[in-house]
């Protein structure tokens, strides 16, 4: 197939071949016909009612919050991470990289046990933190912050290493020439070059969080107002409410189809 | 300085005087670029010692290595390579300001720089809006807005438009030339280091082989490759309306291919292939008849290159010229070492380019 036809600008889309076009299809029907059913499951006359309970707005206020920290977290240790696997000459970098990976493909429920563990009263490093600070880290807001923040990092360090590593050394090695420091070079050079990529790594890593439901269950609990995020609420509503749920999931989608929107225009009148 | 890469050495020492401009000439793989980057500071030779008017900035056995940015070397390459994020002025303004000059001072230095490269009127424009020829422009404008004390020149004309490349070269030959530039150029292209280079370093599987001023290395070529790349005919005096006069008084007629002055030094350039080779004086379009005897016969090939002398009473400078012909052409011709000919080369042939001193 080369039928070829115009597209907007003069340029020329090439046509695509049907066995792309059939699985496509169905891929896209997985992904938007159950957000349709959601909406049409949807209990419209309580709506309203349903997602202004106490229950529902202390879990919506506790994801934003918890959401937007986590994400800051990720890009305040993730950036410095995504640095260092793309442009140092550690060795052993290829397994730093796999670890790194990790929450990725691990169970969010084991990571949450994980962080329980090192980190729980008896844990080696909760322990110090309770018997020095008398601090109690997990079933705590910090805990869900921790929890979301283990989750969301590797998305944030894989997009932003992803576009270190496209964006290549050479700016860096014309900054230096021209007599910038390294830091200077990084501020002013590396990280608005890669600006792109640092903002599609933090909305992903803002999703992920906000979505985060495992790692906070056994990490955090599931305590209103303190751990209660919004997933965790949907949860325990589908057990006797589900048009409760129904309705809250149905704003965990708006949200998350805003925070696409929005960053989709940025890309559009961002950097490049 | 000696350093290996990948399986590759590198073994090379000579100087730059200060303002003064050397060309390094290879074929790929020769190591120019680990010549220029160890320069630079983005390698760490084996062993080298490499110093900048009074400074060390590489000495292996004393374990010296001044990073990149405190060398005040610049490095120009084939590719403009501007911050995609800034636009042209501040681009040019980055140097100056990591020197810790002023913002206000910076841009002002900018805009000056880039009127002088011939884009003062783009200034305002992100690199994605330029062209390959004003993006060069823009990087030359940056590279010497920080007056570094050496200036490396990577092929800066290569990824250019045969259009753009001769404004482009001139743009930089006036620059490095009205501020006394101390510049290593790196190139393959022979037309370069003529416009640009005082002296010609020859560079051919890590070492360098022949070192020289250009005219004289490029007159009497002593490595092969720099016989090929010298494999065209250059002809020096100074630029006339009409192409280049040279010492005695003859005028070779030609086509500027550059901003050239008439009085200017000049070189005229030509192949030999363009030459057509006669018994008798031909007659008809070509401008330019030289006489000349013939002193040797050099097959290259699919072709004989025939090597001329000054023919007696005739211009001296015909000494050391080259014409290709066809074997069958040369049958034809019947000539032999020492027969008087007749050069012919029509002046469209001919490219006068400007030339150092």
């Amino acid at each position: 197939m080369t039928r070829a036809r115009p597209a907007r600008g003069g340029a020329v889309t090439l046509a695509l071949p049907w066995p792309v076009w059939v699985p496509a299809i169905v891929g896209f029907g997985l992904i938007a016909v159950p957000v349709a059913g959601l909406v049409v499951r949807t209990d419209w006359p309580d709506f309203g009612a349903l997602i202004t309970t106490d229950a529902a707005l202390d879990a919506l206020l506790l994801s934003l919050q918890t959401g937007l920290i986590s994400t800051a977290l990720c890009l305040l240790l993730g950036t410095p991470l995504a640095l260092v696997l793309a442009r140092s000459n550690l060795p052993g970098l290829p397994v730093l990289r796999s670890i790194v990976l990790l929450p990725l493909v691990l169970p969010p429920v084991v990571g949450g046990l994980t962080l329980l563990f090192l980190l729980g009263r008896t844990g080696p490093i909760g322990q110090l933190a309770n018997d020095w600070f008398g601090i109690t880290i997990p079933f705590s807001t910090p805990a869900v912050i921790i929890a979301q923040t283990f989750v969301a990092m590797p998305f944030l360090v894989v997009s932003l290493e992803g576009a270190l590593r496209t964006a290549g050394e050479r700016y860096e090695i014309v900054a230096a020439t021209l007599g910038a420091s390294p830091l200077t070079a990084l501020r002013r050079v590396t990280i608005p070059v890669v600006l792109p990529g640092l903002i599609s790594g933090s909305v992903l890593a803002f999703a992920r969080a906000l979505g985060e439901f495992g790692a906070t269950i056994a990490f955090a609990g599931n305590l209103q107002g303190t751990t209660q995020t919004l997933p965790l609420l949907i949860y325990i509503q589908s057990q006797n409410d589900l048009d409760g749920a129904v309705a809250m999931s149905l704003v965990l989608v708006v949200v998350a189809v805003l925070v696409i929107v929005a960053t989709r225009t940025r890309d559009a009148s961002g950097v490049r | 300085m000696t350093t290996r890469r990948g399986g590759f050495t590198l073994d090379v020492s000579f100087e730059v005087a200060p303002g003064e401009v050397v060309a390094v000439l290879g074929p790929n793989g020769s190591g120019k670029s680990t010549l220029l980057g160890t320069l630079a500071g983005l390698y760490t030779p084996e062993d080298a010692r490499i110093t900048l008017g009074g400074r060390v900035l590489t000495d292996t056995a004393a374990g010296v290595g001044v990073p990149a940015h405190q060398r005040r070397v610049g490095l120009l390459s084939q590719q403009a390579l501007l911050f995609p994020h800034l636009t042209a002025r501040d681009n040019v303004a980055f140097g100056p300001r990591c020197a810790g000059r002023s913002r206000r001072e910076s841009l002002a230095a900018a805009r000056e720089r880039l009127v002088d490269v011939g884009v003062g009127d783009l200034a305002d424009r992100r690199p994605a809006a330029l062209s390959g020829g004003q993006a060069q422009r823009v990087a030359i404008a940056r590279a010497l807005a920080v007056e570094p004390e050496l200036l490396l020149l990577d092929e800066p004309f290569a990824a250019l438009d045969v259009d753009a490349a001769p404004a482009v070269r001139s743009v930089l030959r006036r620059l490095v030339r009205d501020t006394g530039q101390t510049t290593l150029l790196v190139t393959h292209d022979v037309v370069d280091a003529v416009v640009l280079a005082d002296r010609l370093v020859v560079l051919t599987e890590g070492g360098v082989v022949e070192q020289g001023p250009t005219a004289e290395v490029l007159a009497r070529p002593r490595s092969a490759f720099a016989a090929r790349i010298a494999g065209l005919d250059l002809v020096a005096g100074t630029a006339s309306d009409a192409g280049l006069t040279t010492p005695d008084g003859t005028t070779v007629f030609g086509l500027a291919s550059e901003q050239v002055a008439p009085g200017e030094p000049a070189v005229a350039v030509f192949p030999p292939s363009a030459v057509a080779v006669h018994r008798k004086p031909p007659e008809g379009s070509p401008r330019n008849v030289l006489p000349a005897r013939l002193a040797a016969l050099e097959p290259q090939g699919e072709v004989v290159r025939l090597r001329a002398a000054a023919a007696p009473g005739g211009p001296p400078w015909v000494d050391g010229l080259a014409a290709d012909v066809t074997p069958a052409a040369l049958a034809e011709l019947g000539a032999e070492p020492g027969d008087d000919l007749w050069f012919a080369v029509k002046a469209t042939e001919v490219a006068v380019h400007p030339r150092r001193r």
